[in-house]
């Protein structure tokens, strides 16, 4: 009998052929506006996948289920209902846009497919609900604005005023910043809703300037971003310029000139190369020779795939067990970092990076001049 | 509130009044010559800030670097592109189907907003993003406590003036002001009196243009960033100031620019909600005024038509 077990687990080890084929999903936005975004994070699960169908010591042989969400929600239900279906699939790395990762949680739910998204930000993704087959691996706006106002806080911006878009995106960073920056002691001396395509912010600056804060939170994205932050200028108000992802971008420097100098934001992840494990994932990335480079969520769906394979090989292809062993996730290293899932499946130590531009180039705080002392932000004391 | 800081909402309602006057002029005028709404007009004032920063683009990347020289290239420029589009505009788009109902003269003028929009997003280099437009004014000023007077704001509220003022001069004191005049009161009388009565049309639609021109110019001097779609809004606040003033009257035209200008400030300032409730307030009041006078604040029977 025993002559037999270790036969048997020799022809095992022996051969890859032998092992058993396990199915995961990867679903995100393929065609469309966003699809390369969708690649880059198709291209590093597969990359996940086929290290790991290399690696001689996994239990299990993977294979990838590419389906497309569109960036849509309708799309997005339609795929997660396909992989949920199909019990020949036991987890799934889910959806970069929020509208389709809110719309597909039910649906992860009912058929209790473990899912774990690998780049939408909004928080009620992981909040809004219970369900424990729902993780993330990536930030939310909730940890880019505490980040932010603690960064804030502790560089003694003590009073800050508010503008933000009054889309849900926009609202949703008011929400946070102002509930963060107020718990670390700062003061909101003015908040200001407006809408996204406005032209004139001289009005609401006015207002600002006459309250004196040190420093301007802005909540939105780049083309109103950059109004705000010229027509400062024009009032010859003097403030600390602070924003968040939606302007880490190099279209709101090429619009401002000399003028973005100095302007903060803040991003959930890192230029791959920054990441703990990054030039590796690069290099191996680059030896697939995929068309489209991973882009700046490719990081995430890699991770995300190899929290999911490393759980199949602990318990198994079993979606229950999966989900158990998912719970247990602490303190894991990633490339992008340690993971640790909170009782919602949300990762709670998610990189922020922190970006400041200097000399016309988004770099992020550490290397900057700015944080050797070299140069100083606006107000700071 | 302390009196630098209504100086300053002061100073920032007339930049608004004097860009909205100058698109709202551009309306009145072409209503009055044809009895027309060109309602690509806002547009055309994109045009021209764009036209302006190819100039500038153009000149820089030759090496000229004299401030003087090139906002006259900018201006002149911008000026140029929209008096052209405004004649084209006129001889393609608003003689073929003036005969036509008003309704058609309307939907064509603003399908050909929307093809010279797009033109912009999809011909002008990187034209999809906001582009950063150069500082060419003096960037220093006065400061009073908070208020800042700035120089290039003067010079623009200035120039914006003798602008309107020379218009006004050349519809009321010379030859070509008459006939346009003419055709203005009555298009068969001012035929048959000897008046060309299509270069008048084109004529008056390449002045109303180069009024745009410079509301794009100085909109892209006072906010340095100008955009595909800056004429829209622009366009509508433009036309609803006309209408206000009393469209197809010069002081009307003027008037309702400051007027909405000074609304919206009002909306954004004096208003206990949001402001980004500023624009639903301005032209919520407009709304009102124009039902208690539908013919606008200066009628037409006050005053001369142009």
């Amino acid at each position: 009998m025993r002559r037999a077990a270790a036969a048997l687990i020799a022809t095992l080890s022996f051969s890859a052929a032998a092992k058993d084929t396990v199915r995961i999903a990867f679903v995100g936005p393929l065609t469309g506006g966003n699809s390369a975004i969708g690649l880059g994070g198709r291209n590093s699960s597969d990359l996940a996948v086929r290290l790991r169908n290399a690696d001689a010591k996994a239990k299990y042989q993977y294979e990838l289920v590419v389906l497309d969400d569109e960036c849509k929600p309708d799309a997005g239900v339609q795929m997660a209902t396909k992989a949920g279906s199909d019990r020949g699939i036991v987890g799934g790395v889910t959806h970069y846009c929020s509208v389709v990762a809110m719309a597909t949680v039910d649906t992860y739910h009912r058929f209790g497919l473990p899912a774990i998204v690998w780049g939408a930000v909004l928080p009620d993704i992981t909040y809004a609900h219970d369900f424990k087959e729902i993780h993330r691996v990536n930030g939310t706006m909730i940890n880019q604005n505490e980040t932010n106002a603690v960064f804030i806080n502790q560089h003694g911006f003590t009073k800050v005023a508010v503008i933000h878009d009054t889309t849900d995106y926009g609202k949703g960073h008011n929400k946070y910043f102002t509930r963060f920056f107020q718990q670390g002691g700062g003061q909101i001396v003015a908040t200001f809703g407006v809408t996204a395509d406005q032209q004139d912010f001289t009005a609401e600056l006015t207002q600002i300037k006459a309250q004196n804060p040190q420093a301007i939170y802005f909540g939105g994205l780049t083309p109103i971003g950059v109004r705000i932050r010229a027509q400062m200028d024009k009032l010859g108000f003097k403030a600390q310029f602070d924003g968040t992802s939606g302007i880490v971008n190099d279209d709101f420097i090429k619009a401002l000139g000399p003028l973005a100098e100095g302007t903060l934001a803040f991003r959930e992840g890192a230029p791959a190369e920054k990441l703990p494990g990054g030039k590796q994932f690069l290099a191996d990335y680059d030896k697939q020779g995929y068309s489209n480079p991973p882009e700046a969520y490719g990081p995430f769906a890699y991770a995300a795939a190899v929290l999911l394979m490393d759980a199949i090989e602990k318990v198994g292809p079993d979606r229950k067990k999966i989900i158990a062993e998912l719970a247990n996730v602490k303190d894991r290293d990633s490339i992008v970092g340690k993971i640790t899932f909170d009782d919602h499946g949300q990762n709670t130590v998610p990189a922020i990076t922190k970006y400041v531009v200097q000399d016309g180039k988004w770099l992020t705080w550490e290397e900057s001049e700015y944080a050797s002392g070299k140069r100083k932000l606006t107000n700071v004391r | 509130m302390p009196a630098e800081v209504i100086a300053q909402y002061a100073m920032n309602g007339a930049m608004l009044g004097m860009m909205y006057a100058l698109v709202a002029v551009g309306f009145t005028l072409f209503f009055g010559v044809l009895d027309v709404i060109q309602f690509s007009h806002g547009d055309v004032v994109a045009a021209g800030a764009f036209a302006g920063l190819a100039a500038w683009t153009l000149l820089t990347s030759a090496g000229v670097t004299s401030p003087g020289l090139l906002l006259l290239a900018v201006i002149g420029s911008a000026a140029l592109v929209t008096a052209a589009l405004g004649a084209l505009v006129a001889r393609f788009i608003v003689l073929p189907v003036k005969s036509a109902p008003q309704l058609n003269v309307l939907l064509v003028t603003l399908m050909g907003g929307t093809v010279l929009r797009e033109c912009i997003r999809l011909f002008y280099p990187g034209g999809s993003q906001p582009k950063l437009f150069p500082a060419l004014l003096p960037a220093t000023g006065w400061s009073f406590g908070t208020f800042l007077l700035r120089f290039d704001n003067v010079i623009l509220l200035v120039s914006g003036a003798l602008l309107i003022a020379a218009t006004h001069l050349l519809i009321t004191r010379t030859r070509l002001g008459l006939a346009i005049r003419a055709v203005a009161q009555d298009e068969e009388t001012a035929r048959t009196m000897g008046i060309d009565f299509r270069k008048v049309v084109l004529v008056t639609f390449a002045l109303g243009s180069v009024l745009a021109a410079f509301a794009g110019v100085m909109d892209g001097l006072y906010y340095n960033e100008v955009f595909f779609g800056m004429g829209l809004l622009l366009g509508v606040i433009g036309f609803a100031a006309a209408v206000l003033g009393g469209l197809g009257n010069l002081y009307g035209a003027i008037v309702g620019g400051f007027l909405f200008a000074a609304l919206q400030t009002i909306g954004a300032v004096a208003l206990p909600f949001a402001s980004a409730y500023k624009d639903v307030f301005a032209f919520g009041v407009v709304i009102i005024l124009m039902a208690i006078r539908p013919t606008g604040l200066i009628g037409e029977r006050a005053s001369e038509r142009v």
